[in-house]
């Protein structure tokens, strides 16, 4: 991305001895993991907990694939405790999982390292945004342990009101939802200001690499979205518990009102989910063709229209709540004009990649099967805006099918992309590059065998959300059921890839992937020393 | 200025953009409400006083609905189902409701009109369901309301197609008597609204 200068060599290994600095040694355990306000350690510990996140929403999604394999299936006991399990499955995997791990963990590792800023601009934030997530995952727990939090993770009253989930598991998912939100305000504040006012001498916003800009804009949307979720879930407490009715039509409140705020929110939050991976996927394309990015600057508009444009779109997921013609007609192309900035991404990769002299690494066939899976996910995206088609297809799996392309595959795999690319640079250590291959196969054939017939069930008018089905979708399901389990295997393969990477003697270069990877932190030591850029890199 | 400055002042400004999203949210309440009844989103007719302008003998037929939320014990219907009108007058009719519990009852209910795109041209200048109504034990009510449709109904292209328009009623407990009755109590030991068992 950028040539740079180095006025000195800056990169001791742990101990070095800067004249000035009141210590570049790494603290004792507890000051170091709890008390961390070292954006790297911030890092590892949002990347650990996306995957325990993961492990628990991933082993979710088994139970409920499980019940699904046969019609008439019991694995799951009664209607509310399936409710309660895809409610927890959903906000798991987007709050718990994806977003900790693309914006919390490689937000936090290479935000500073790319820009070359020594840390965040707010460490101390960081680390309370970091250590508000644990209790909220322990809320969501007991939502989902006490059987209490059925409502879907759209949170439509009246399914989430006293009424219909008088328990205080739901308050408790509510309130998880409250911490969550907070942690990623403070995040994207974090993100803002050290994108705004720490970059290296030199490094001016239309040189800033593609994944900071992902970043960048990901946070303006979480500034702009969550606080409206937070509102939304603020009134929706208060009529569980406190006898208001912003959205009890017995005390003049309207539910259909947070539908519409809890899509103000909810639609940015799936460009929030996405965006990060574009950028990840921007530079291990470039990297492994060897070629500086296709585009740049359409690249990075196209992520500002997306971003802008997802705040007009929002009703879309709302065309059968009673919308009238005109509505429908003006949300429905808002949304199609969506394709363009995406479509301008899907193209440059794919023209960076042409003429390239491309090395399919492990992160290179993810960053390929992102573009696969996302392209199909965005092509049924099309077809699912259309306000005529949603009449038949809302709410059935075929929406499923799209929405698990689009992130489950998209997202996931921009995730192992960052993963197998940013390893070796965080861990110093070196992934088993066969192991690697292995996960992607079995990921790619799991997830494609899971997803895919859900088209055809949803097509079929197989509605989601149910623990059941007629007799006449159990091929399809079975079908479907034995892609999960596949994809189970190879989450136990990304372990065992874990295991042998952090087991592994062999210690990788600084810049592993030689020419093609052009970003700064490429000229840190792996791993980089705990304290970085104590001078400051010039970018020409 | 210096870097710590900068980020405070950059940081301030995130805050208050937070802050200021968090507002809206809850500004959206009434903005809703006032977007509604301005464009007849969702349905919602106008209501006030506005004198009927007077028609040229074009006529709509109007279907008077009437649901009652389980939590009001109360029988609510309309005096007659449809209606043929002239647009642009006014009209004059009545839906009538028995208490069938022994205890004073205040009910309230909400209004709207199918189909939503209708709604701008249906004038309500006076109805029951602008204030809490109270039924004293085993007793009956007429409730009235007057309205006019505005003959730009059959002009508009697109509502000339109307030929009848539905005015749905449903009548739910007010909360306030919903708490005196003790159904909040009922409850639970920390929730509110009444609640069903399940």
């Amino acid at each position: 991305m950028a040539d740079t200068t180095h006025d000195h060599a800056h990169d001791h290994p742990h101990g070095g001895d800067h004249a000035h600095d009141h210590h570049d040694h790494k603290p004792g355990f507890v000051a170091r993991w709890f008390f961390s306000t070292n954006h790297k350690d911030i890092g590892t510990l949002y990347l650990i907990f996306a995957v325990v996140g993961g492990l628990i929403g991933g082993g979710l999604s088994e139970i409920m694939r499980a019940q699904l394999q046969f019609p008439n299936n019991h694995v799951v006991t009664s209607g509310q405790e399936w409710n309660t399990i895809i409610t927890s499955h959903g906000l798991l995997m987007i709050f718990f999982s994806v977003m900790p791990a693309l914006i919390g963990g490689f937000g936090n590792w290479f935000i500073p390292l790319m820009i070359g800023a020594p840390d965040m601009a707010f460490p101390r934030l960081n680390n309370i945004s970091f250590w508000l997530l644990p209790p909220a995952l322990v809320l969501i727990l007991i939502g989902l342990f006490m059987g209490e939090s059925g409502s879907g993770w759209t949170l439509y009253p009246p399914l989430s009101n006293a009424t219909y989930e008088s328990g205080m598991g739901m308050d408790c998912t509510l309130f998880a939802l409250h911490l969550a939100g907070a942690s990623s305000l403070l995040g994207a504040m974090n993100f803002i200001t050290t994108i705004f006012n720490l970059r290296a001498p030199g490094m001016t916003m239309h040189k800033l690499p593609l994944f900071i800009w992902a970043s960048l804009v990901t946070a303006w949307l979480l500034v702009l979205s969550v606080p409206v979720l937070a509102g939304a879930i603020t009134m929706l407490i208060c009529d569980r518990n406190f006898g208001t009715s912003f959205f009890d039509p017995q005390g003049g409140g309207d539910p259909v009102l947070f539908q519409h705020l809890f899509w103000f929110f909810g639609h940015p939050e799936v460009y929030i989910m996405i965006l990060p991976g574009f950028g990840i996927v921007s530079h291990v394309i470039s990297t492994f063709s060897k070629k500086p990015i296709f585009g740049y600057l359409g690249m990075v508009y196209a992520m500002v229209g997306i971003g802008v444009v997802g705040f007009v779109v929002w009703a879309h997921h709302m065309y059968l709540s009673g919308m009238d013609v005109d509505t429908r007609a003006y949300f429905m192309g808002a949304t199609m004009v969506i394709a363009v900035p995406t479509g301008v991404k899907i193209f440059s990769w794919i023209a960076t990649m042409w003429g390239g002299s491309i090395e399919f690494k492990t992160p290179m066939l993810w960053a390929v099967g992102f573009l696969f899976v996302f392209t199909i996910g965005g092509v049924t995206g099309v077809v699912c805006a259309n306000a005529g088609i949603d009449e038949s297809i809302h709410n059935t799996y075929y929406v499923i099918a799209h929405f698990h392309y689009v992130l489950s595959l998209g997202a996931v795999f921009s995730i192992f992309c960052g993963f197998y690319y940013w390893i070796g640079k965080m861990s110093g250590r070196q992934y088993p590059e066969f192991w690697g291959r292995v996960h992607f196969w079995l990921f790619f054939l799991g997830v494609n065998l899971t997803f895919f017939p859900q088209h055809f069930l949803g097509l079929a008018g197989m509605p989601r959300r149910y623990p059941d089905y007629p007799d006449a979708f159990a091929g399809w399901n079975y079908v479907s059921s034995v892609g999960a389990y596949i994809s189970g295997i190879s989450t136990l393969v990304f372990l065992y890839v874990c295991f042998r990477t952090f087991t592994s003697k062999v210690h990788v270069a600084d810049n592993y992937w030689g020419e093609g990877a052009t970003t700064l932190e490429w000229t840190q030591t792996s791993p980089p020393a705990f304290h970085t850029y104590s001078e400051l890199p010039r970018i020409l | 200025m210096d870097t710590r400055a900068t980020n405070r002042l950059t940081g301030i400004a995130v805050v208050a953009v937070v802050a200021g999203m968090v507002g809206l949210s809850f500004a959206a309440i009434p903005l809703y409400r006032a977007f509604c009844q301005a464009t007849g989103f969702g349905g919602t007719p106008k209501i006030g006083t506005a004198m009927a302008p007077g028609g040229d003998g074009v006529t709509i037929r109007v279907r008077f609905n009437a649901e009652t939320n389980p939590g009001l014990p109360w029988q609510f219907a309309p005096d007659i189902t449809t209606i043929t009108v002239p647009l642009g007058e006014d009209h004059l009719a009545s839906y009538h409701a028995h208490n069938e519990s022994g205890q004073a009852v205040t009910g309230v209910a909400l209004y709207n009109v199918l189909p939503d795109k209708a709604a701008k041209y249906f004038h309500k200048t006076a109805c029951f369901c602008f204030n809490q109504q109270t039924l004293e034990p085993h007793a009956d009510a007429t409730f009235p309301l007057s309205f006019w449709v505005d003959p730009e109904i059959a002009k508009d292209p697109n509502t000339a197609d109307i030929h009848e328009v539905i005015l749905s009623y449903t009548f739910y407990r007010s909360l306030d008597d919903a708490n005196k009755a003790g159904a909040l109590a009922k409850a639970g030991p920390h929730v509110g609204g009444s609640a069903v068992t399940n």
